[in-house]
C-alpha cells in the first residue's frame, strides 16, 4: 500500500543511515549476522554430514567438508544401492520404502492443499458477498474453531475415522482438513471483501449468476493470495506429525515425518546411520525448501498479514 | 490500470444496488448455503462434533474396543491425584516458560534489528528457513548436532574445554534443549510477526521522539513496546497456545524420558490414550489441558489488553 514516494523516501532515508557507521550499529550488524548463522548453519551441516560416510564421521567431527564424500547415504534412503553397501558405510542394511512414502506425502498434503482452498475459497465468497440472513454469526462460529486445539479433537476424530473404517487409509488422514480450516476462510474473506463490488455488480447485472461470477471474476481476480494460501497450507501439511501417526501409521500410508520418526530407531544399537539420516531430512525438507526458493517473497509477506488476524 | 473503464459505468450502475437495498436486498440464502455447504459440513464433522464428543469421552471409561461407559467425574478426580499428570503438568509450563520466554526476547531483538538495519527480503528469507521443515526435522537435525559422541556442539565444547553434556538424555538438560530447538525454529517467524506490528507504528510518533532528545533505548520502551501491545498480545496467545501442544520434538526424540522429565501433557495424552488404551482418561486430560489454554488466552488478552491501541 505504500506509495513509490513513500519508498523513496524511506530509501533515502536508508542510505543516509548507512554511511553512519556508529558503533551501535556495527554491534547491531554483529548480532544480526550471528542469528543469521545460527539459523542458516545446521542446515549447511546437514548437507555435509548427509554426503558423508557414517564410519568416517568420527575420524573428523568438526570438517566444515563432507568426511569421505559419497553418495551413499542418499542411495541407502532412496534405497538404489546395495545392502552390502549400505553396511559397509555404516547404514543399518534394512530396506526403506522411501518413495512409498514419499508418494503419501505428496497425495496427503496436495489432496489436503486442493480441497481446502477450493472449498475454502467457496464458504469465504459466501461470508464476503452474499446477503443471506445468519451470515456473520456462522461466520464467528466457524473462527471460533481456532480456538479448540488440534489435541482435543483429534482424539474424537480418530474415534470418528475408526468407525468410518478409515483407519490406516489415506482417504481418513486427508478427510479432516479435507473441507475447511477456519484461518483459509478467514484469509481469503479478508481478500474477497477487498474485491472491488462494482465489477461483479456490472457482470450480474449482464446476467451472471453468483457462480459465474465466482468462477469467471473473483476466482481469476485472487490467483495471487490463493497461491500464497495453498502454498502456506501445502507446507503445513507436509509437515504434520501428529495426526498422520495416529491415523496412517501403517507401512502403506505412512508419510515422510512418521518414515523419519522410525528411521532413527532402526538404526541398531551403537551409533545411529547420521548420514543416511542427514540425506533422509535433507530429501525430506527439499520439497518444502524448493517450494520457498520460488515463491519466497509470497510467503514472507503474508507472514504479517496472517499474523494480524 | 483499469481504473478508469470500471470508473465510468459506476455513476450508471450504482443505481440498481442502493435500490435492492432500499426494498431489504433479495437474501442469496439458497445459493449461499450451496458455497458453504463443504465448509459447512467439514466444520460439523470434525471440528464441532469431535468438540461436543471430546467432553462426553472424558465423563467415560473408554478402551477403544467395547463400547464408552459413563462414570460421571471419576477421571477428573483421578487426574487430580495422578502424580504423573502433575509431573507432565510442570514438565510443560517448565518447557513453555523457557520456550516462550527466551522466543518472545529473542523475536523482539530480531524485529528491532531488522526494523534497525535492513528490510532485505533475502535476510529474512534466511531467518524463516528454520519455520519452514517440520518439528521432526528440527528435531533430527539438531539430535544430531547435539550428540553426546560426536555431535559438533559437544566437540566444540570439549575444544573450549568445557564438560560434555548429553542434552537429550541429561535430566536437568532435556527440557531446556527441546526449548532451544524450538526457539531455533520458530525465532525468525516471530521476529516477523513482530516486525510486521511495528511497520504499522507511525513514523512521526520517532519523529517527535527524536526531536525530544530521546534516545533509542527509551524510544523502544516507551513507545515501539506499549505501541507493539496489541500485536504482542495476539502473538503471545497463539504462541504460548502451540507451545503447551509440544508433541513432535519429544515423541521422535526422548519419548518421554530419562525417567520423566520430558513426557509433557500432549505426550502423555497420547500415551494414555492409545498406549494404554485409556481413552476416556486421556480425552479428560485433554480438556484438562483445553481448559488451562482457554484461560491462559482469556487472561493474556486482558491484562496486554489486546483490544485497544495506545494510539490516539
Amino acid at each position: 500500500m505504500t506509495t513509490i514516494e513513500d519508498r523513496a523516501l524511506a530509501n533515502a532515508e536508508q542510505r543516509q543511515r548507512r554511511r553512519r557507521l556508529t558503533p551501535g550499529r556495527i554491534g547491531a550488524w554483529v548480532a544480526m549476522i550471528a542469528f543469521l548463522a545460527l539459523s542458516i548453519f545446521p542446515f549447511l551441516w546437514m548437507i555435509r554430514t548427509a554426503f558423508s560416510t557414517t564410519r568416517s564421521l568420527p575420524s573428523d567431527p568438526t570438517s566444515l567438508l563432507p568426511v569421505d564424500f559419497t553418495w551413499g547415504a542418499f542411495q541407502r534412503v532412496l534405497g538404489l544401492g546395495t545392502q552390502a553397501q549400505a553396511i559397509a558405510e555404516g547404514g543399518s542394511g534394512a530396506s526403506v520404502n522411501f518413495w512409498r512414502y514419499l508418494l503419501n506425502s505428496v497425495i496427503y498434503a496436495g489432496a489436503v492443499t486442493v480441497g481446502q482452498v477450493f472449498f475454502c475459497s467457496l464458504a469465504a465468497y459466501a461470508f464476503a458477498r452474499l446477503r443471506w440472513p445468519g451470515r456473520n454469526a456462522v461466520f464467528g462460529l466457524f473462527l471460533g474453531a481456532l480456538l479448540v486445539p488440534p489435541i482435543f479433537t483429534s482424539l474424537p476424530n480418530f474415534i470418528l475415522i475408526k468407525n468410518l473404517g478409515l483407519l490406516n487409509s489415506l482417504p481418513g488422514m486427508i478427510l479432516p482438513s479435507f473441507l475447511m480450516a477456519p484461518f483459509a476462510i478467514f484469509f481469503l474473506r479478508q481478500f474477497f471483501l477487498g474485491i472491488n463490488r462494482e465489477i461483479e455488480e456490472a457482470a450480474s447485472i449482464d446476467g451472471a449468476g453468483p457462480w459465474r461470477v465466482f468462477f469467471r471474476i473473483i476466482l481469476p481476480m485472487s490467483t495471487a493470495p490463493i497461491t500464497t494460501l495453498a502454498i502456506l497450507t501445502f507446507i503445513g501439511t507436509w509437515n504434520d506429525y501428529f495426526w498422520p501417526l495416529l491415523v496412517g501409521n501403517t507401512e502403506n500410508t505412512k508419510v515422510l515425518t512418521v518414515a523419519l520418526g522410525v528411521f532413527r530407531s532402526q538404526t541398531p544399537a551403537g551409533s545411529p546411520d547420521w548420514a543416511g539420516l542427514m540425506a533422509a531430512t535433507l530429501v525430506t525438507a527439499l520439497p518444502v525448501l524448493i517450494l520457498f526458493f520460488a515463491f519466497a517473497r509470497k510467503i514472507i509477506d503474508s507472514i504479517g498479514y496472517s499474523g494480524s488476524k | 490500470m483499469s481504473a478508469n473503464t470500471i470508473d465510468k459505468p459506476t455513476a450508471v450502475r450504482r443505481r440498481p444496488r442502493s435500490e435492492s437495498s432500499q426494498t431489504g436486498g433479495r437474501s442469496e440464502l439458497k445459493v449461499a448455503l450451496v458455497f458453504i455447504a463443504p465448509a459447512l459440513i467439514g466444520f460439523l464433522a470434525f471440528f464441532v462434533y469431535p468438540t461436543i464428543r471430546g467432553f462426553y469421552f472424558s465423563l467415560t471409561q473408554y478402551n477403544l474396543l467395547g463400547t464408552p461407559k459413563f462414570i460421571g467425574f471419576d477421571n477428573f478426580v483421578k487426574i487430580s491425584k495422578d502424580p504423573l499428570f502433575w509431573n507432565a503438568m510442570g514438565v510443560t509450563i517448565e518447557y513453555v516458560l523457557l520456550n516462550i520466554g527466551f522466543q518472545t526476547v529473542i523475536a523482539l531483538l530480531l524485529a528491532s534489528l531488522m526494523q534497525r538495519l535492513t528490510q532485505s527480503t533475502l535476510l529474512r528469507g534466511a531467518l524463516l528457513l528454520p519455520w519452514l521443515i517440520s518439528n521432526v526435522i528440527a528435531a533430527m537435525l539438531w539430535f544430531w548436532l547435539l550428540d553426546y559422541q560426536i555431535g559438533l556442539a559437544n566437540v566444540a565444547m570439549e575444544w573450549i574445554g568445557l564438560p560434555k553434556v548429553a542434552f537429550f538424555a541429561n535430566e536437568f538438560w532435556a527440557i531446556p534443549t527441546m526449548a532451544f530447538v524450538n526457539v531455533w525454529r520458530h525465532m525468525g517467524y516471530t521476529a516477523l510477526l513482530i516486525y510486521a506490528g511495528m511497520q504499522t507504528i507511525p513514523k512521526y510518533v520517532y519523529e517527535a521522539a527524536s526531536i525530544d532528545g530521546s534516545s533509542e533505548w527509551n524510544s523502544f520502551w516507551r513507545m515501539t513496546m506499549p505501541l507493539l501491545r496489541p500485536v504482542l498480545a495476539m502473538i503471545l496467545v497463539i504462541t504460548v497456545t502451540g507451545s503447551f501442544q509440544i508433541f513432535d520434538t519429544v515423541a521422535v526424540t526422548t519419548r518421554g524420558g530419562p525417567v520423566n522429565v520430558t513426557r509433557v501433557m500432549q505426550y502423555y495424552i497420547y500415551q494414555k490414550a492409545f498406549g494404554e488404551g485409556q481413552f476416556g482418561y486421556g480425552s479428560a486430560l485433554a480438556v484438562v489441558l483445553f481448559a488451562i489454554l482457554a484461560i491462559l488466552a482469556a487472561v493474556q488478552l486482558r491484562m496486554l489488553r489486546a483490544g485497544e491501541s495506545d494510539l490516539g
